[in-house]
């Protein structure tokens, strides 16, 4: 285990945002990372694992004093509340997670996508999407490649296609 | 009516702005010249990164990583490299190690003077950029000479490094950087107590280290408001801890503070490749495939009278004990030390090295790194780039998070904006050295 990822705790997500209110108090003052991965090829259910990484940061040394890292298990219902309150940088975040994943969160219903367009339909990053899928704004409309050859159709292990 | 009593108006600077480098957009709220809300849209170098890397096998993504924060992509790489050995249990030899540091810093280097010189072009001052471009192409050529290329690098392998260091490098990193001093000393001769220079970035851009902390700020822009948190000190990875240099900090958090912070660092830098090329010790500098044999072969090889080779060989015996040919591969495949690229040499030289080399690119044949997930940081250009990991067991990434420092200043901007005139855009953002490559992912 290196010091970077720090100790893994799970919390459930209905609390998500008690819990990570309470770690702050606890001294955990910087939100380092806030992503998600989709474990849908491997059945597990929720789908979902949202990643919170927090830091004990001691401002006036510049030192870091513990890392912990907190997983919550969601499906796309939402059920996560923000944390932007609590640590600004997690709209952005919470902003990339919804974009990518479609994570809703419960108390921000008119999210919107950080990295995409307004008009993309879907969420890039669940293992569900295929690789080569085309979006309607790029055409052609029925979403499949056209006819040319390329490392995508070779790739035999791709979920979804 | 609301529209004609409305005393603010919105102008869009950019996607393409010719005083913004990398393409992002601002909406901004104007008063007259006053800027009373900033909004700030990204995603137009969006390039499917995390999702690419889930279709290519774990050596396969280290070319996307050159692609992110293109200023300094052997950062990428090693932040890359070393997430991935870290879940696998891997440890690079020491002279790896001692290369990747070495490579590291130069690529620092090459970032801070990109931001610098930018910035102070675009403030006006053309001749800065001129000599900082200038001691960065010396630097891209040396990186030419130990990457084979200036800027996609694809240096490093899981398990090690493309190759050793080229003859005479340490004698070519002091010529170069001697020349990259003389090119500092000339920029800060005309821009650190240059009152044009001074009076557009002393006190604009301002951010505190409470805010930089909220916004989850790190790198030389945290350290700008006088806080020493560096990946290098808080976390020493690879032989970072051997070394003897500063971390420069500022007090205020202005635009100057990051300006003056990144010249120091620049020479921080330099100082700990040249202990470093002082320090590294000979050996090899990455791990080396299996020199595993079948016990058969082994016994042939006695047959013919190779006896003083047989010794040189772990014997491998699961043929009788699982079936012939059973897992011919495992000697490559398997998720242990052996886990790692040939050097180029060796796969251009003999048979052995183009066949590791072969089965190790194939689909499904490659190395395969145990289920896992694990989160490993070094310090970018900009700040802690992150790379969290996370494997299935397969010869490819489940998931591979990067963390872009970046999009944490850049989600701070309008703090630094707000309330300022729109000349003060230009030097903050600057400042920011946002690379959209890497924001965008």
């Amino acid at each position: 285990m290196n010091a970077a990822q720090g100790e893994r705790r799970d919390i459930p997500a209905q609390s998500n945002h008690e819990a990570l209110s309470a770690l702050k108090a606890e001294g955990y003052n910087v939100l380092v990372d806030l992503t998600c991965v989709d474990y849908l090829p491997q059945g597990k259910s929720p789908r979902f694992d949202v990643i919170y990484r927090l830091m004990k940061f001691d401002l006036d040394g510049g030192n870091d004093l513990g890392r912990v890292e907190v997983h919550c298990s969601v499906d796309d219902k939402p059920v996560l509340r923000s944390v932007s309150d609590l640590w600004p940088i997690a709209d952005w975040l919470e902003r990339e997670v919804w974009d990518m994943f479609g994570v809703a969160f419960a108390d921000r219903p008119d999210i919107k996508r950080l990295l995409m367009y307004e008009e993309f339909v879907g969420h890039a990053l669940r293992k569900d999407y295929p690789i080569g899928k085309r979006q309607p704004l790029i055409g052609p409309k029925d979403g499949n490649l056209p006819m040319s050859p390329s490392f995508n159709i070779l790739k035999p292990t791709i979920v979804g296609e | 009516m609301s529209e004609r009593t409305q005393k603010t108006y919105l102008l869009n600077m950019g996607p393409q702005h010719p005083a913004m480098h990398g393409v992002v957009h601002l909406v901004l709220e104007l008063e007259g010249e006053r800027i009373v809300d900033t909004k700030v849209e990204i995603g137009y170098l969006h390039r499917a990164f995390e999702k690419h890397a889930e279709s290519e096998t774990w050596n396969n993504v280290v070319p996307w990583t050159d692609r992110l924060n293109y200023v300094s992509p052997l950062i990428n790489n090693v932040g890359y490299a070393m997430a991935v050995e870290t879940l696998a249990g891997i440890t690079v030899p020491e002279r790896g190690q001692y290369i990747r540091v070495i490579a590291c810093e130069i690529s620092r280097v090459t970032d801070h003077l990109t931001c610098v010189g930018a910035s102070a072009m675009e403030l006006g001052s053309l001749t800065v950029f001129l000599y900082l471009i200038k001691a960065r192409e010396y630097l891209y050529q040396l990186v030419d000479q130990l990457t084979g290329a200036r800027i996609t690098t694809n240096f490093t392998r899981v398990g090690g490094v493309k190759g050793d260091l080229p003859a005479d490098f340490a004698e070519k990193f002091r010529a170069v950087a001697a020349k990259v001093r003389e090119c500092l000393r000339d920029s800060d001769a005309l821009l650190t107590r240059n009152r044009i220079f001074m009076d557009r970035v002393e006190g604009t851009g301002v951010i505190s280290k409470e805010t930089a902390a909220a916004y989850g700020i790190t790198g030389p822009f945290l350290r700008s408001t006088g806080v020493p948190y560096d990946v290098r000190r808080a976390h020493p990875y690879l032989v970072y801890d051997r070394f003897d240099f500063e971390i420069p900090v500022g007090s205020t958090g202005d635009n100057y503070d990051r300006y003056l912070v990144r010249m120091a660092e620049i020479e921080q830098s330099l100082r700990i490749v040249e202990q470093a090329l002082a320090q590294i010790p000979d050996g090899k500098h990455s791990l080396e495939p299996a020199e595993i044999k079948y016990a058969y072969e082994l016994e042939d090889m006695g047959k013919r009278g190779d006896t003083e080779l047989i010794s040189k060989y772990a014997a491998k015996v699961d043929q009788t004990l699982e079936g012939m040919g059973k897992d011919a591969a495992a000697g490559t495949r398997a998720p242990n030390r052996w886990a790692t690229m040939p050097t180029k040499e060796q796969t251009y030289t003999n048979i052995e090295g183009l066949m590791n080399h072969f089965e190790l690119v194939m689909w499904s044949w490659g190395i395969k790194i145990p289920p896992g997930q694990s989160y490993s940081a070094v310090e970018g250009g900009n700040g802690e780039l992150g790379f969290h990991v996370v494997s299935d067991g397969t010869d490819g990434p489940y998931r591979v998070r990067c963390r872009p420092p970046c999009l944490y200043i850049m989600a701070a901007l309008p703090q630094m904006l707000n309330g300022a005139q729109i000349a003060d855009i230009i030097p903050t953002f600057g400042s920011v050295n946002m690379i959209a490559g890497e924001l965008d992912r």
